[in-house]
């Protein structure tokens, strides 16, 4: 068998999984600080004021990267949580547990920037538009998959019932990611497209693109000590855990 | 650069409150998180380290 293989199964083990992530924690927490400093001075300093919005259209750099890691993380949560379906694997249902909470906050602050945003510009803090209510709807999966893993008590069993409510919900993203093209919606079509080039100034686009790089940053960092503390509290009684220098001193 | 004195700066051209709320929204929820985190991690080593303690204590 291959060894790069192994390799990787080896760090899908809480065991091996317990020092890697704390070893890296510290590098994406630096990484986030830089591209949160750059990203911050971009968007405040660099540009420009917008034609249209004034200064109020600021609120992108923050609405923006919220809303793409709050779709982003379900993703990922979406997919630990199916590999620990099928593969049976004790680390996937620990990485989706971790990544829920850090979800939900990203898709509040999407809706609570965007609230900001709309009260200026649209003149109401909240229109039931298709955008905008998926929004809202994908907040609820999170707080419904936390909530349901933690009305079980058995956490494998908690696993495999958060696992089929996240995948399930996955339909949810492509209605977000689309609403604004399938419906006619007040909230403006996507600021970035992959087939058409930006519509908005350079300098705009970097904010936004370094903002989100820094939430990215962030979200890493985050999940990975939140599913250290799980790992402990669900291998508390394992001999590997008894070892650890930071449980013996 | 786009501000002639801190007072524009702050006023955001009039959308002050709406950018600075958003703004300390997103710090106030990034800076809790990590405390609430590292609160979580702080009380499950202390459990742990109890247990370690007790399991010592049985064999002497």
């Amino acid at each position: 068998m291959n060894n790069r293989l192994i390799n990787w199964f080896k760090f899908a083990s809480p065991q091996s999984f317990y020092p890697l992530a704390g070893k890296m924690i510290p590098w994406f927490w630096a990484l986030a600080a830089v591209f949160g400093v750059v990203g911050l001075w971009i968007s405040f300093f660099a540009a420009p004021t917008d034609a249209q919005q004034g200064e109020g259209y600021r609120i992108i750099f923050l609405h923006v990267p919220a809303s793409w890691m709050s779709m982003f993380i379900y993703l990922v949560m979406a997919a630990w949580a199916g590999l620990g379906l099928t593969l049976n694997t004790r680390l996937s249902g620990m990485m989706a547990q971790a990544l829920a909470p850090t979800g939900a906050l990203m898709a509040f602050l999407s809706l609570w920037t965007g609230a900001l945003w709309g009260k200026p510009m649209w003149g109401a803090w909240w229109v039931w538009d298709a955008r905008l209510t998926s929004e809202l709807i994908l907040f609820f999966l999170y707080i419904g998959f936390i909530a349901l893993q933690a009305a079980i008590d058995d956490p494998r069993r908690a696993d495999k019932a958060g696992a089929i409510l996240a995948l399930v919900g996955v339909v949810n993203i492509p209605i977000i990611y689309f609403s604004v093209k399938w419906w006619n919606t007040l909230h403006q079509g996507a600021s970035v497209s992959l087939t058409r080039s930006p519509s908005m100034a350079q300098t705009m686009l970097w904010g936004m693109l370094v903002m989100a790089l820094c939430f990215w940053m962030y979200s890493i960092a985050v999940a990975l000590m939140r599913v250290r503390a799980i790992i402990l509290e669900r291998e508390t009684h394992t001999e590997w855990v008894k070892e650890l220098d930071e449980v013996k001193r | 650069m786009t501000w002639g004195s801190p007072a524009e700066f702050f006023a955001m051209g009039g959308y002050g409150f709406y950018v600075w709320g958003s703004l300390g929204a997103c710090v106030a929820a990034m800076a809790l998180e990590p405390i609430l985190i590292r609160k979580r991690q702080k009380d499950i080593l202390r459990s742990l380290r109890r247990e370690h303690i007790a399991e010592e204590l049985d064999k002497q």
